[in-house]
């Protein structure tokens, strides 16, 4: 117990007064500003819900989320599968292995997924004749089966750096513990460094879902009417600059949602390792 | 083989100038958005880290914007929008003029907003890897909070920015393809028209792709020696 100032009769020196720093004054203009732009966007979307062109078009949109949805599920899930072999391909110590993998993965991350799906969607196409011969064609003819495989092949390159870099990173003392105890490669491999290898994946795998929502839009150009496509179809129609507003805060909704959401499954999964 | 050799040339038959000026377009506006992406993201990292919250909140509050936006659509957003706040202006001062915004300029904007975001993580990181005594050994020796960051700070902060800041090069280089969208004559648009004119797609798309993953082959390598350049004084311990 600290003994009060007899002459003051306080126990303790009263706070600084907190001063308008240039920094301080910087800030609050800056939030200011959000905050206006944020209730003009909110005046803007709420007097425009009525709107002939909202009226118009929201099923179209929802149509273009779902489509959305469409794509970045089963690409993902296509290019987790096609991850696993590439990813034991890049760490395997045969170069017949290694070299393959490593060529695929610089190969889809050094060139941007436009490119490559105008190569599959158009380029495929100079092959129609041979296509058409082995069968192949209703596949490469189809812009949502060429958008898919594009994405699936894209997705895979990532996917699968990421699970041999958390897989790799289990400490070398994992492996021996489990051979000492004399389990099996196979039972070392799916029950003890898997799990502590998804663990770490968790966020990298998280960022790869949001970078494939965004990356999505992208088929909007190869004539997909996905949030984008539907977007593009409204403006051009309309030539209402809302069509992109809303697509805006459609898109800024779904991503953020999605990162909260696992934020807390990692929360959830990781809670053992918290301190 | 001869056909394609042909149509590859430079000169009056083939299309090799036109996907060189491509090429040269692409490079540039990477160039271009990188100086400003990276001073807006410094800038923005230096909010972040500041002990004044509001002004945490205003910079989190972009970055979560443009990270959460498709690159597509913030392309979109810059170019049409901008063009609509200019025109109404005119309008407001009473001229009826047609205004086109540029879409290298549109790509450019665009490109900063994206980069920045993203490279103020990589600052933010970096920033957290400096301890606290270095600035404190700073103002002892009786530096100003400025030089203390330009002389003390920065150096050490770019060392450790560094990888991560390679990696937004190389998205930042990969992402300029999307201005062809806009209408601006980068390399995946010229490869596009060439492909129409003499349909064959396979060829010049399949240039693209070459092309893109020689720039960013070259990138890699010399990123790489940037990073060895920057820890050139690890080596001496």
């Amino acid at each position: 117990m600290i003994a009060a100032n007899p002459s003051t009769g306080m126990t303790r020196p009263p706070p600084p007064q907190k001063k308008w720093t240039n920094l301080r004054i910087a800030g609050h203009v800056l939030m200011a500003l959000w905050i206006l732009s944020g209730l003009y966007l909110l005046y803007f979307l709420g007097s425009n819900v009525a709107s002939p062109f909202f009226q118009k078009y929201w099923p179209e949109y929802v149509d273009g989320f779902i489509v959305t949805i469409q794509i970045v599920s089963v690409s993902l899930v296509l290019g987790a599968l096609l991850s696993v072999p590439i990813a034991a391909g890049r760490a395997s110590k045969l170069k017949i292995f290694s070299w393959p993998a490593y060529a695929y993965v610089n190969f889809f991350r050094g060139t941007p997924l436009l490119a490559q799906a105008f190569m599959v969607y158009y380029g495929f196409g100079s092959f129609s004749e041979e296509l058409k011969a082995a069968g192949l064609w209703w596949f490469f003819r189809d812009a949502w089966y060429c958008v898919i495989f594009t994405f699936s092949l894209n997705t895979a390159a990532y996917q699968a750096e990421i699970l041999r870099g958390a897989i790799q990173n289990v400490p070398k003392g994992q492996w021996e513990g489990g051979e000492a105890l004399g389990l099996s490669r196979n039972v070392i491999f799916f029950k003890i460094i898997l799990p502590q290898a998804l663990m770490v994946a968790l966020r990298p795998y998280g960022n790869e879902i949001i970078l494939m929502i965004k990356g999505s839009a992208i088929a909007s150009i190869v004539t997909i009417y996905d949030l984008m496509g539907e977007t593009r179809r409204a403006y051009s129609r309309s030539y209402d600059f809302q069509a992109y507003i809303w697509a805006a805060v459609a898109y800024l909704l779904i991503v953020e949602t999605l990162r909260r959401i696992w934020d807390k499954i990692e929360a959830r999964l990781t809670r053992h390792l918290k301190r | 083989m001869n056909e394609a050799l042909t149509l590859l040339s430079f000169g009056e038959q083939g299309w090799g100038d036109t996907i060189a000026s491509g090429v040269l377009i692409t490079v540039s506006l990477a160039l271009a958005t990188l100086p400003i992406g990276l001073i807006l993201g410094f800038l923005i990292a230096l909010a972040k880290n500041s002990s004044e919250p509001s002004l945490k909140l205003a910079a989190n509050i972009y970055t979560t914007i443009f990270r959460g936006l498709p690159e597509l659509l913030t392309l979109f957003l810059v170019y049409f929008g901008v063009q609509i706040a200019i025109q109404e202006f005119i309008k407001l001062l009473g001229y009826d003029i047609y205004f086109e915004v540029n879409s290298f300029v549109a790509g450019m904007v665009a490109l900063s907003l994206v980069f920045s975001s993203y490279a103020s993580e990589a600052f933010l990181s970096a920033f957290n890897g400096i301890p606290q005594g270095q600035y404190e050994g700073g103002y002892a020796l009786g530096l100003s909070r400025y030089k203390t960051m330009r002389l003390i700070i920065l150096p050490q902060l770019i060392r450790l920015a560094l990888p991560a800041l390679g990696n937004l090069w190389l998205i930042l280089l990969k992402e300029t393809s999307l201005v062809s969208v806009i209408g601006l004559a980068d390399l995946v648009r010229e490869a596009g028209i060439a492909a129409r004119v003499t349909k064959e797609p396979f060829l010049f798309f399949g240039l693209v792709l070459v092309i893109y993953l020689l720039l960013t082959m070259i990138s890699s390598v010399g990123l790489l020696r940037i990073e060895r350049w920057s820890k050139r004084g690890d080596a001496a311990r």
